[in-house]
């Protein structure tokens, strides 16, 4: 049976916005659960830039992608928020007491009373190669993830890609795997050397075929892959017989199925007011990247003032009778108790 | 302020005019120029500004980084001329450049 969580909030993005939400809303006494389709907090700071510097985070006068997710995650670490990791948020509903259930692509259902949308650009997700015939075997053939290694016993895989998945993948499927053939446009790899050794070493012994060049056409009948074609680096062509093939290209952000949940949308970004925050729908509540307004800068600075007056109104939204009493951190004992210094 | 051009996949032409010590990529997002993502807004970290450079160029313009030809292993159709635009500075060296946009970013 699913499992249904009910909380008070439900953010969806764990990126820098999402989380300082955490606090925010925390201070308000509303305890928040985190999903993120990454494997890791941190949004676009973790997984695109987590080694570049950031200028203009006030009071840091540098801090990379990766530090400010990290001092995040410590600043918020008393309000104790559940994070739903490798989750992607797949329907979200209203119910009839005005209140929301959510459900993730890993079954679970969230009820609760307001959703904070802070998807950035949208959900990270895995590139497709250009392939004009790719759709067709996707599902099928074409695995953009590796969930069961079993289902790979016996299969003539093709990985592609010179990073640390395609490497990964290579190096656990080859033991399982009728035959694995990596290929990659280049014989130098990104991924981690030691894996890459062993890599070689697996060629060297002929346990694994290694291909340079790019994958330029899919053959097979209804989905059936049976072999590849792929340009060479000399320019000439070839084949590589099949029955699965693992694309490993990095992540793109897409919208996502945010798309389907009945706000209104403008060239795929969520206009909000600039008092609450609030979508066409009241009770959803969009900060950071992912919303419009006049005069909207994409920046992380902006993104945490967004979430705190989105948590204002998100406490009265929740809570209609309770009357809030603006406090500082430094002078209220009351707010330091929560964050657990006093 | 020297131009770009930019030929998309589909043979059009898009001249405009870039800052020196800007990007190419910067250059394509000021003027709107399609086929350019660069999702991470010039970082090196996501191969959605990818182009080919011209010919005549690929000497001028010289070949990518390390790091650059990494992140070109999340790029498509890859070829010897193929840059990252937002590791290209514009320079008055490179007045009239010419690149081509691949028809998808990923």
């Amino acid at each position: 049976m699913t499992e249904i969580i009910k909380t008070d909030a439900v953010i969806v993005g764990a990126g820098p916005c999402g989380l300082f939400a955490v606090f925010e809303l925390g201070l308000l006494d509303i305890k928040a659960h985190v999903i993120d389709i990454l494997d890791k907090v941190g949004g676009q700071c973790a997984e695109l830039y987590p080694e570049k510097p950031i200028y203009d985070i006030p009071g840091l006068p540098v801090v990379t992608g990766q530090g400010l997710t990290d001092q995040l995650m410590e600043q918020i670490k008393p309000f104790d928020a559940e994070f739903h990791l490798s989750e992607m948020v797949e329907s979200l509903e209203r119910l009839p007491d005005g209140s929301f259930r959510l459900g993730t692509n890993a079954d679970k259902i969230f009820e609760c009373k307001v959703v904070i949308i802070a998807a950035g650009g949208g959900s990270f997700q895995p590139k497709k190669p250009p392939i004009s015939n790719v759709d067709v075997y996707e599902g099928q053939s074409v695995f953009y993830a590796v969930r069961k290694m079993d289902a790979f016993k016996d299969k003539t895989v093709l990985i592609a890609g010179g990073g640390d998945s395609a490497l990964d993948w290579t190096l656990n499927l080859a033991p399982v795997a009728k035959r694995v053939t990596l290929l990659h446009r280049r014989d130098d790899f990104r991924a981690a050397p030691d894996s890459v050794n062993k890599m070689r070493a697996l060629v060297a012994e002929g346990k694994i075929d290694l291909v340079i060049g790019q994958v330029t056409e899919l053959k097979g009948p209804d989905g059936k892959l049976e072999a590849a074609a792929v340009k060479l680096n000399n320019g000439s062509a070839d084949e590589i017989a099949c029955d699965a093939l693992l694309p490993f290209f990095g992540l793109t952000m897409k919208l996502g199925p945010l798309a389907e949940w009945g706000l209104n949308l403008n060239e795929n970004l969520i206009p909000v007011d600039t008092e609450k925050f609030e979508t066409s729908e009241p009770g959803i509540y969009a900060i950071g990247d992912i919303n419009t307004y006049p005069g909207k800068l994409k920046l992380i600075l902006s993104g945490f003032h967004e979430a705190a007056l989105m948590s204002q109104a998100a406490a009265r939204r929740i809570n209609p009778d309770r009357r809030i009493v603006f406090q500082y951190t430094t002078s209220s004992t009351n707010l330091q108790k929560k964050l657990g210094v006093a | 302020m020297p131009s770009i051009t930019f030929i998309d996949s589909e043979g059009t032409p898009r001249t405009v005019e870039a800052v020196n010590g800007s990007t190419v990529m910067e250059a394509a997002l000021q003027n709107a120029i399609p086929e350019v993502e660069a999702e991470c807004g010039g970082a090196c970290s996501c191969a959605t500004c990818h182009v080919y450079v011209d010919e005549a160029w690929t000497e001028k313009v010289g070949g990518p980084s390390p790091m650059e030809e990494d992140m070109l292993d999340f790029a498509f159709e890859v070829r010897p001329e193929s840059r990252l635009s937002c590791q290209i500075k514009v320079s008055d060296a490179l007045n009239g450049l010419v690149v081509r946009t691949p028809a998808r970013q990923g």
